[in-house]
């Protein structure tokens, strides 16, 4: 049976048990015996029992049997095909499977190959037949598990309760179990990286030109990975982006919460969610293509020499896309303030604005500075824009009008195209990745750790 | 921001039978029973009616608030004793679909005349609410606030005066004198509420509104209120809308009795009580309604 099939037949005495317990449950209440929980929580507590042993014992199956299969088909080669080196049994393995599955094959003619495919065909079945008895029967007894607890002595409520708990815990863990696996990867293949390039040099280095030779006697390009100035331009247009976005995006939010009429505030809100809405790709063309030779311009007829790729322009186009970052949130946090907050301000004589600032925003702070923190990462983690408005060339500079880059830029470029993944160059990719999480990370702390003393806390 | 939520419950559609509108019942009900007007009145209300959008809440109340008085507003829910109270420091400019007509009258000059700012209003006519609304800042900020924003203070040294004459004449100061600096919302209850009031006291007003303000807190720091409202009459002049009897004929010296946005009877607190004239009235406090 397939695995789908089995979904399906697994599927199907779910429901049939948790029909039959719901109605034996209300039938036995019914008899007037004294049941602990309503007959729903019977036929839930039963449905359970039948559905999740079988789902894990089908999942384990499923994750074991390529793996077995592999090695048993493995056994069956002549020695001096097994004494091959990993890569190329790998190979070979696929080759098997191949011919087992009718695709198309080099060798299909060779016997070795050809009666290992038959053994890899034979025993898949028999795993598969095995598996199909294995988890009915485990559904089954499962399901008359369940409905024999079907009875006064069964506190199906807290059972249930608690299995829903559990699974919550689950989806949770997985999200963390994720988080830490994704962090662990680039922490080691970063340790690779750090192998090749000291750790210093990729720290405090001050020139960035990633581009190694290839060949041994290739001439020139020996590469070299001091992150600074990208670091630096990832700054500079994040510091733009935010000087932009900050305040456009906080009074904008203030004029929404505090004196739109609810006219204005259903129009406003709505389009001004719209720019977050745009992809980032058009803000690049839009900020490569507009701004970028606006500012140009602009500073020519002032007699100064702008890059026609500036972070300026970068840095000017992220502000506008993360405006409704800060500003939507801002709204929502401002708004959540209670009113008895402002009435006791204004009536104690305070101006609207003097309401606004000493006693609305305060009390809105935590939730400000988390959206701004997020607008933060958005910029740090921006690509598209600046890819096309400010440029690859690693300036270490603090001048906006100078073209500059961006880790996440570079990360691009270093992973763009066909690479080999153990030079240092790709391997950089890991180690700047390292370094942006490590940074966003620390900023983040830092505006907890300002916000918790500056708050004011509201009941 | 939740603006609706502000607005006072008007159950007026409950209590109207079918085949009556409010307009006719507040027209039978007839004038107002007792005497309106006191000599020198602090302030004076002359036939204000009050909207909120199409709904009239409030149908032309005169009514004087006197020197060193406490007047309570009493009245079932929805009444109208509320939106009178906030139309007196003009709170209910806070809320667009609120529309006041009539007269209302502040050491004889107009609160809703276009000369009248109702920032400097709210200072010289201070509120304290039904729940008590400290800042989220320390008791020191809270009380500190009102004198920061209208400069009372020409140093430290003044502001501190005044944050502990405040909150000596509240009476709490004995209670939160050690903690100054801890945050207004630690305290219970009771202490916010007085809080509250040295808060408004802070910014030395005229005339202090209280819009129920015991109806949050237990017995005991109910007594403590009412105990400081008392003390409170030698230097203001005083409105109290409440909704406890009893509270009205502790702290009052004279009482008006609101219904369905219409005032129906006013005078002094003890003859309300004793020997109510208007029906409405002596059913409303003798419990048959309300």
């Amino acid at each position: 049976m397939s695995t789908s099939m089995l979904l399906l037949v697994i599927f199907i005495l779910t429901a049939l048990t948790y029909v039959v317990g719901r109605s034996r449950a209300a039938s036995l209440r019914k008899q007037s015996t004294s049941m602990h929980s309503l007959p729903r929580y019977y036929g839930y507590l039963a449905a359970i029992c039948t559905a999740v042993p079988s789902l894990i014992l089908l999942a384990l199956w499923s994750a074991a049997e390529p793996v077995l299969l592999k090695s048993s088909t493995i056994g069956t080669l002549p020695a001096e095909v097994q004494a091959l080196s990993t890569g190329e049994l790998d190979l070979v393995v696929n080759d098997i499977k191949n011919i087992a599955t009718g695709g198309i094959s080099q060798s299909a003619d060779d016997p070795v190959r050809a009666a290992a495919a038959q053994h890899y065909t034979e025993s898949r079945a028999s795993s598969r037949l095995y598996r199909t008895i294995a988890v009915l029967i485990l559904c089954i007894a499962g399901a008359l598990f369940g409905l024999k607890k079907i009875n006064s002595g069964t506190r199906a409520r807290v059972a249930v309760e608690r299995a829903i708990m559990i699974g919550l815990l689950i989806c949770s863990c997985i999200a963390i179990f994720t988080t830490v696996g994704i962090v662990l990867s680039v922490l080691f293949e970063s340790l690779r990286f750090f192998n090749k390039v000291p750790f210093n040099e990729f720290v405090f280095g001050l020139q960035w030109s990633p581009q190694t030779a290839i060949r041994a006697d290739q001439v020139g390009s020996s590469g070299s990975f001091g992150a600074v100035p990208i670091f630096a331009g990832t700054l500079l247009i994040s510091v733009i982006a935010m000087l932009v976005a900050v305040p456009f995006g906080l009074m904008s939010a203030i004029y929404l919460a505090e004196y739109a009429s609810s006219t204005v505030r259903s129009w406003a809100k709505p389009l001004l969610e719209i720019l977050a809405g745009i992809p980032t790709v058009v803000y690049g063309f839009f900020a490569a293509l507009t701004v970028a030779p606006l500012i140009r311009d602009a500073g020519e007829s002032i007699g100064l020499s702008v890059a026609s790729e500036s972070a300026l322009a970068a840095g000017l186009v992220m502000g506008i896309m993360i405006i409704p970052f800060v500003s939507s949130l801002s709204d929502d946090v401002i708004t959540a303030v209670p009113q008895a907050m402002r009435d006791g301000s204004l009536g104690l004589g305070a101006t609207k604005s003097e309401t606004i600032k000493r006693v609305v925003i305060p009390a809105a702070l935590p939730g400000i500075v988390g959206g701004i923190l997020l607008a933060v990462s958005r910029a740090i983690g921006e690509t598209m824009i600046v890819v096309m408005a400010a440029g690859l060339a690693a300036n270490l500079t603090i001048n906006p009008l100078e073209a500059v880059t961006t880790v996440t830029v570079q990360i691009v470029t270093l992973l763009t195209g066909d690479q080999a993944f153990d030079s240092p160059k790709t391997l950089a990719a890991f180690a700047l990745g390292l370094m942006l999480f490590v940074t966003t990370l620390i900023l983040n702390v830092i505006a907890l750790q300002i916000v918790r003393k500056y708050r004011e806390q509201y009941e | 921001m939740n603006k609706e939520n502000t607005i006072p419950a008007l159950d007026i559609d409950q209590q109207t039978p079918n085949e009556q509108t409010i307009e006719e019942i507040v027209a039978s009900l007839g004038d107002t029973v007792g005497e309106a007007r006191v000599e020198n009145p602090k302030m004076s209300v002359s036939g204000v009616d009050v909207f909120y959008a199409e709904k009239q809440a409030i149908f032309g109340v005169d009514l004087d608030i006197a020197n060193n008085e406490v007047i309570s507003m009493i009245g079932p829910s929805g009444c109208g004793k509320s939106t009178l109270l906030r139309c007196l420091n003009r709170m209910n400019d806070t809320i667009p679909i609120c529309r006041v007509t009539g007269e209302i009258m502040l050491d004889g000059e107009g609160i809703y005349s276009k000369d009248t700012d109702p920032v400097l209003l709210r200072a010289r006519v201070g509120m304290v609410f039904q729940k008590p609304n400290p800042f989220p800042k320390s008791i020191y900020e809270n009380v500190a606030y009102g004198p920061r924003l209208h400069g009372l203070n020409r140093n430290k040294a003044d502001l501190d005066d005044i944050v502990v004459n405040s909150l000596r004449k509240a009476g709490i100061y004995d209670e939160v004198k050690n903690r100054l600096d801890d945050a207004g919302t630690s305290l219970s209850g009771g202490q916010q509420q007085r809080l509250c009031i040295a808060r408004t006291i802070a910014c030395s007003p005229e005339v202090i509104l209280m819009d129920e303000p015991c109806s949050a807190l237990d017995p005991i720091a109910t007594a403590k209120i009412e105990e400081l409202i008392d003390e409170l009459r030698e230097n203001y002049a005083i409105a109290i809308v409440t909704h406890s009897m009893q509270q009205a004929a502790r702290v009052s010296q004279r009482t008006a009795y609101f219904h369905l946005g219409k005032l129906v009877e006013v005078g002094d607190t003890d003859t309300i009580f004793t020997n109510p004239k208007h029906e409405l009235t002596e059913k409303y406090i003798t419990g048959r309604f309300g």
